[in-house]
């Protein structure tokens, strides 16, 4: 019995699907932020798996890794900034107080 | 992979448990700062996992970027917006999270049978031995653009992350006509508060 793709790929759905609960239904907009990067941890690990058992040598799956790396850590850090800002003016972080755009 | 099968599928087994336990602590515990603690647990066993998938290089990336970086930043959120506030109830609150645990759980129903009824075609090559030195080839030879760009993309949240996250404090006065050539920023440093305010002169 061997690690077989399938196991990896499973694995990152079951993330996929946690993130998404935690996305829609959280209250706190941190942890919408962390739901966010339950998400991308998922997806990366479908690239790492594709990497490496159907594409062994070329190994590209780790280069998008890296940009998804790079670019959820930009996210990070605009996302944070713009939660800090809404936290000053608003003095709440429950996702249902932030309505202004809302017809 | 020269490490042996059992002990491969022992820490796989651990591994799986810990990223899914924690997500799901990350998303239903009450404390936002356990949350906080167990998204690095998830990321590191995500780690974990890159190298049971021989990617060292990407394992130590994401230890650094995420782990040292992504999740620091999210701690120190959590310190500077800590505010202990219990949430207004929704009316027919309950809604929400029953309906999204189905799509959820639909969601993953459907993407397990599509992934075990796909037949993937397994490569049988030999896995690239130094994958630092393969990484590096694909940066700078078809993946200079999106590397390049992705440079950019970091100075740019970088300054949008500064400029948003900044205490604006506006003047409330102009200055006069004469005093006009000295520029400074337009943002004013906080009065001190308690015994200090009395202490120092403030600057105005």
């Amino acid at each position: 019995m061997e690690l077989q793709l399938e196991y990896f790929l499973l694995i990152a759905a079951a993330l996929f699907c946690i993130g998404i609960y935690g996305l829609i239904t959280s209250r706190n907009a941190v942890r919408v932020l962390m739901s966010i990067e339950l998400l991308l941890n998922s997806v990366n690990l479908n690239l790492m798996a594709f990497s490496n058992f159907i594409d062994p040598e070329g190994i590209k799956g780790q280069v998008f890794t890296v940009f998804v790396i790079t670019v959820a850590a930009a996210e990070a850090a605009v996302g944070l900034a713009i939660v800090l800002a809404i936290y000053r003016s608003r003095n709440t972080i429950d996702m249902e107080q932030f309505n202004l755009l809302k017809w | 992979m020269t490490i042996a099968e059992g002990v491969q599928l022992v820490a796989f087994a651990l591994l799986t448990f810990m990223i899914i336990g924690s997500a799901i602590g990350v998303v239903l515990l009450e404390n936002i700062v356990y949350s906080g603690f167990l998204l690095g647990g998830v990321l590191v066993s995500m780690a974990g996992m890159y190298l049971l998938l021989n990617a060292d290089f990407v394992a130590a990336a994401q230890l650094l970027v995420y782990v040292g970086a992504v999740n620091v930043l999210i701690i120190y959120a959590i310190m500077l917006v800590n505010k202990r506030e219990s949430f207004p109830p929704l009316t027919r609150g309950w809604i929400r999270p029953v309906s999204t645990a189905a799509v959820s759980l639909g969601l993953f129903a459907l993407l397990a049978t599509t992934i075990l009824s796909t037949p993937w075609t397994i490569s049988s090559a030999p896995v690239a031995v130094n994958s630092a030195v393969t990484i590096g080839k694909h940066f700078f030879s078809d993946f200079l653009l999106p590397f390049e760009l992705a440079s950019v993309l970091l100075l740019i949240a970088m300054v949008g992350a500064i400029i948003i996250a900044r205490r604006d404090f506006i003047p409330e006065q102009k200055p006069a006509a004469g005093e006009t050539d000295v520029y400074t920023l337009p943002e004013r440093p906080r009065e001190l508060v308690g015994s200090a305010a009395e202490s120092t002169p403030t600057q105005e």
